[in-house]
């Protein structure tokens, strides 16, 4: 098991090096000339120039990616063009921000997806299954912004309950951070509820009519007992894979819903920084974002071996 | 009993920090975009300038009516030949740390502006040959040639003063924690969440403030900003859309401050930038002047705008007192633009490559110009392109005409300029013409309007006919903000000004 972690570990290292090679090469696809658009409106050529030499991006780019790696390896991940702070403090300042509201969607999305899957299974057929199937529908298929912006039209223009936007942080105040982040939450929570409630409700049918779940039905445990112990635990596996690669995405930042809920988080950093060309801030969000991605792909394996002991050999 | 007394402390605490949390007037103002950098000398963002307002005071403001106006400064004087101007400064002036505001933090500040790694604000002070300090409170400044439009420049982040001490302390750093000498000072910002200020205590008018402290929150789209408003959460929001405004002032609770912008919305068209210029509405004047007559500025205004915006023909907006009223804004005539067709000789369709930066406005009035000039005989093909890649574009002549805005500058200088005179930067189409130069160029050299007009007038002319922008019209600054907010004054530049606006 420990040296299976290690070897996965091990394996780290290359997989972040191309990516970050790739991070650089495809930044350099991107048109428009960055040193152009921090010139500001009035464009003074001196101030141009000025600026390519102080980002050193009148270097070739193999250059640029040298003295980039070479900054990152020494943990500094550069500075904002545009803001002039470091990036490692910006994603510092992000971070918590992304992390909270990733992981309120994500109980959100397992509360919901995978009690109705169950339910939706355990009752296949009747009524309430088809009912859990078009919430499942609606939820994978409405947007997210407007979803977002209903939402805001209705709780907190219409009725007046929650904030419209912007973000409390829970250790200044707990409740007010509640009712700031509980919309986009639910916004982010509903799209992933949908996929993991049909994902859940396909492996507990599978397992449902199992040979195993036949025999212990026949040994004579309660139902309860049927589906909590021996199917749910057997169902889960694949959720834990989906659910680790969602959660994975949440944390790379929800780009609209950020936008519409005015949340600081990856989505909002990321999106300015493509807009005004700022390498930087978009090379070290996306870098760190890849490397959670990458973590949490080798977290979820691991949950695996834990669910399933006959992966442990 | 003492479990009891403490909790009765504790209540009793509570209370009072509650009391004083209440009698605290903050003002929630939502922005449209995350503002950049907070230096004065580094900034050069529209919605920074928003923040700078509240934050960096200048040597000088401008009124209603684009009058100059004494801020930190209370008068200047230039001298006969226009090379020296004498600027005396307002007395017991003290920056956010209580250093003074006297003349050698001016000359330290525009010294600053001028010499800094960086710096936005060189090529406005670049007229500027040194900084004298004549006595505390007087400064001259020693020009290389005349600049009338140079105490215009001061009236904005050029003419803002930092409190030299901070600033040499912070270095490239002090825009994470500005010192200046505005009705507000600097507390925190989170980037995209807030900027927070609160009030001056040593404020030279101080008695116009009403505000504890100011919160700035960059909310970018458009509808939950007004959300935001509609439902309390702010108290004041920018750049509202043309499309809201009848949503606006149907709401009892809401009122509308609104001002036609110093810029204006146009289409640059590519005389002589690369291979792209060599079309025939390139070089002949009169395909331009056929496209610019088959369109109808009214009806864009009608269409896009709900008839909101100001139709214009010219740099400067019909209300602006530079407006030349010998070119009135024409209507729209297609027998003239068939006509001048036929003139030129060109094969028609004329096929236009026309690049248009993406938004939804700029999208439908590129549609409507598009309709407009195929009845005369164009074929206009629309490009929409993500801003940053239309820059680069426009600079590398990869267009034959480009839809561009500029926000515009006090002076008409900034409105013409740097777009009209040769190798100009913001002559994309690289138009030329040696007479237009001398006329811009002289136009710097005088003072007042009653000098300068003139000389634009025939700047104008020759531009109505040959040049490369056309012009269509003029944005409304849209600040919306709630019935509690009392007092506010709207400014021609758009920005948001404090100063005498408070609570009811």
């Amino acid at each position: 098991m420990l040296s299976l972690i290690g070897k996965r570990l091990l394996q780290l290292i290359p997989t972040v090096f191309f990516v970050s090679v790739i991070i650089f090469s495809l930044q350099q696809l991107l048109p428009g000339d960055p040193a152009l658009i921090m010139a500001g409106e009035e464009k003074d050529p001196e101030v141009i120039e000025q600026i390519r030499k102080q980002y050193r991006l009148d270097q070739p780019v193999p250059v640029q990616y040298l003295y980039w790696m070479k900054g990152v390896l020494s943990g500094d991940l550069g500075e904002s063009m545009r803001i002039k702070v470091p990036v490692a403090d910006l994603v510092m300042e992000k971070l918590p921000v992304t992390l909270q509201l990733a992981t309120m969607a994500m109980i959100i999305a397992l509360v919901i997806g995978v009690g109705l899957g169950v339910v939706s299974a355990v009752k296949q057929g009747r009524a309430i299954d088809y009912a859990v199937n078009v919430f499942g529908l609606i939820g994978i298929s409405t947007p997210n912004f407007w979803l977002g912006i209903m939402m805001i039209f209705f709780f907190a223009v219409h009725l007046g309950w929650l904030p419209a936007s912007g973000y409390v942080s829970p250790f200044d105040d707990f409740w007010a951070s509640m009712k700031t982040t509980i919309m986009p939450a639910f916004v982010l929570g509903n799209s992933i509820a949908g996929v993991l409630m049909r994902h859940t409700r396909s492996a507990m049918l599978q397992a449902m009519s199992s040979d195993y779940v036949r025999t212990a039905r026949a040994k004579g445990l309660s139902e309860k007992v049927v589906i909590i112990k021996h199917a749910m635990r057997n169902a889960l596996t694949p959720i834990i894979t989906l659910g680790a690669l969602e959660f994975g995405t949440l944390l790379s930042g929800a780009v609209l819903t950020e936008q519409i809920f005015t949340i600081p988080g990856f989505g909002k950093l990321i999106v300015d920084a493509v807009f005004n060309r700022d390498y930087a801030v978009v090379q070290g969000v996306v870098l760190v974002t890849a490397t959670t991605y990458i973590v949490l792909n080798l977290l979820a394996d691991i949950g695996y071996i834990l669910v399933n002991p006959r992966l442990r050999g | 009993m003492r479990p009891l007394l403490k909790a009765l402390i504790a209540a009793t605490c509570l209370a009072a920090s509650g009391g004083a949390a209440l009698s605290q007037s903050t003002i929630r103002i939502g922005l449209a975009e995350d503002p950049d950098v907070l230096d004065p000398s580094l900034a050069r963002t529209y919605v920074g300038r928003i923040v700078f307002a509240s934050l960096c005071d200048k040597l000088f403001d401008i009124d209603e009516k684009l009058n100059v106006v004494p801020q930190l400064a209370l008068s200047h004087a230039t001298s006969d030949d226009g090379k020296q101007v004498t600027i005396k400064l307002r007395p017991g002036v003290k920056f956010h740390d209580g250093e003074p505001m006297d003349a050698a933090a001016v000359k330290y500040s525009l010294e600053r502006h001028m010499t800094m790694q960086g710096s936005f604000r060189r090529p406005e002070l670049s007229s500027v040959d040194k900084v004298e300090v004549v006595d505390p409170l007087t400064v001259r400044l020693d020009l290389k040639a005349p600049f009338s439009p140079l105490i215009a420049q001061l009236t904005d982040r050029a003419g803002m003063m930092v409190s030299p001490k901070a600033a040499a302390e912070a270095g490239d750093k002090f825009g994470q924690k500005p010192i200046c000498a505005g009705p507000f000072k600097f507390v925190e910002r989170v980037q995209q969440d807030r900027i927070v200020l609160e009030k001056h205590a040593d404020y030279w008018n101080k008695a116009n403030i009403h505000f504890d402290r100011v919160v700035f929150q960059p909310i970018v789209d458009s509808t939950v900003r007004l959300a935001n408003l509609r439902s309390g959460q702010l108290d004041l929001i920018e750049r509202a859309l043309a499309t809201d405004i009848k949503e606006i002032r149907a709401n009892p609770k809401l009122k509308l401050a609104s001002v036609v912008e110093l810029g204006y919305q146009g289409v640059t068209m590519n005389i002589d930038n690369k291979d792209a210029g060599k079309t025939s509405l390139g070089q002949d004047p009169r395909v331009r002047q056929a496209f610019a007559a088959a369109i109808d500025r009214k009806a864009i205004n009608e269409v896009v705008f709900n008839g909101e915006f100001v139709p214009g023909n010219q740099w400067i907006s019909p209300e602006n007192p530079y407006f030349q009223q010998s070119f009135p804004v024409p209507g729209r005539d297609v027998e003239k633009a068939k006509k001048l067709l036929k003139e030129s000789g060109v094969k028609l369709p004329v096929t236009v490559d026309f690049m248009v930066p993406n938004g939804p406005e700029t999208r439908q009035v590129a549609e409507v110009i598009q309709a407009m000039t195929a009845e005369a005989g164009f074929d206009v093909k629309i490009r929409v392109t993500e801003f940053a890649t239309s820059l680069i574009q426009a600079e590398q002549g990869n267009y034959q005409a480009y839809m561009l805005a500029w926000s515009g500058r006090t002076d008409p200088d900034g409105n013409s300029f740097i777009f009209h005179a040769c190798n100009q930067p913001q002559n994309y189409g690289k138009y030329c013409n040696k007479d237009v130069d001398a006329l811009l160029t002289e136009a710097r050299a005088k003072n007042g309007i009653e000098a300068r007009k003139p000389i634009y007038e025939k700047a104008t002319k020759i531009l109505q006919e040959e040049g490369s922008v056309l012009y269509l019209y003029h944005r409304k600054v849209l600040i919306a903000h709630s019935d509690k907010v009392d007092g506010y004054r709207q400014m021609p530049d758009g920005l948001v000004r404090l100063t005498g606006t408070k609570f009811k």
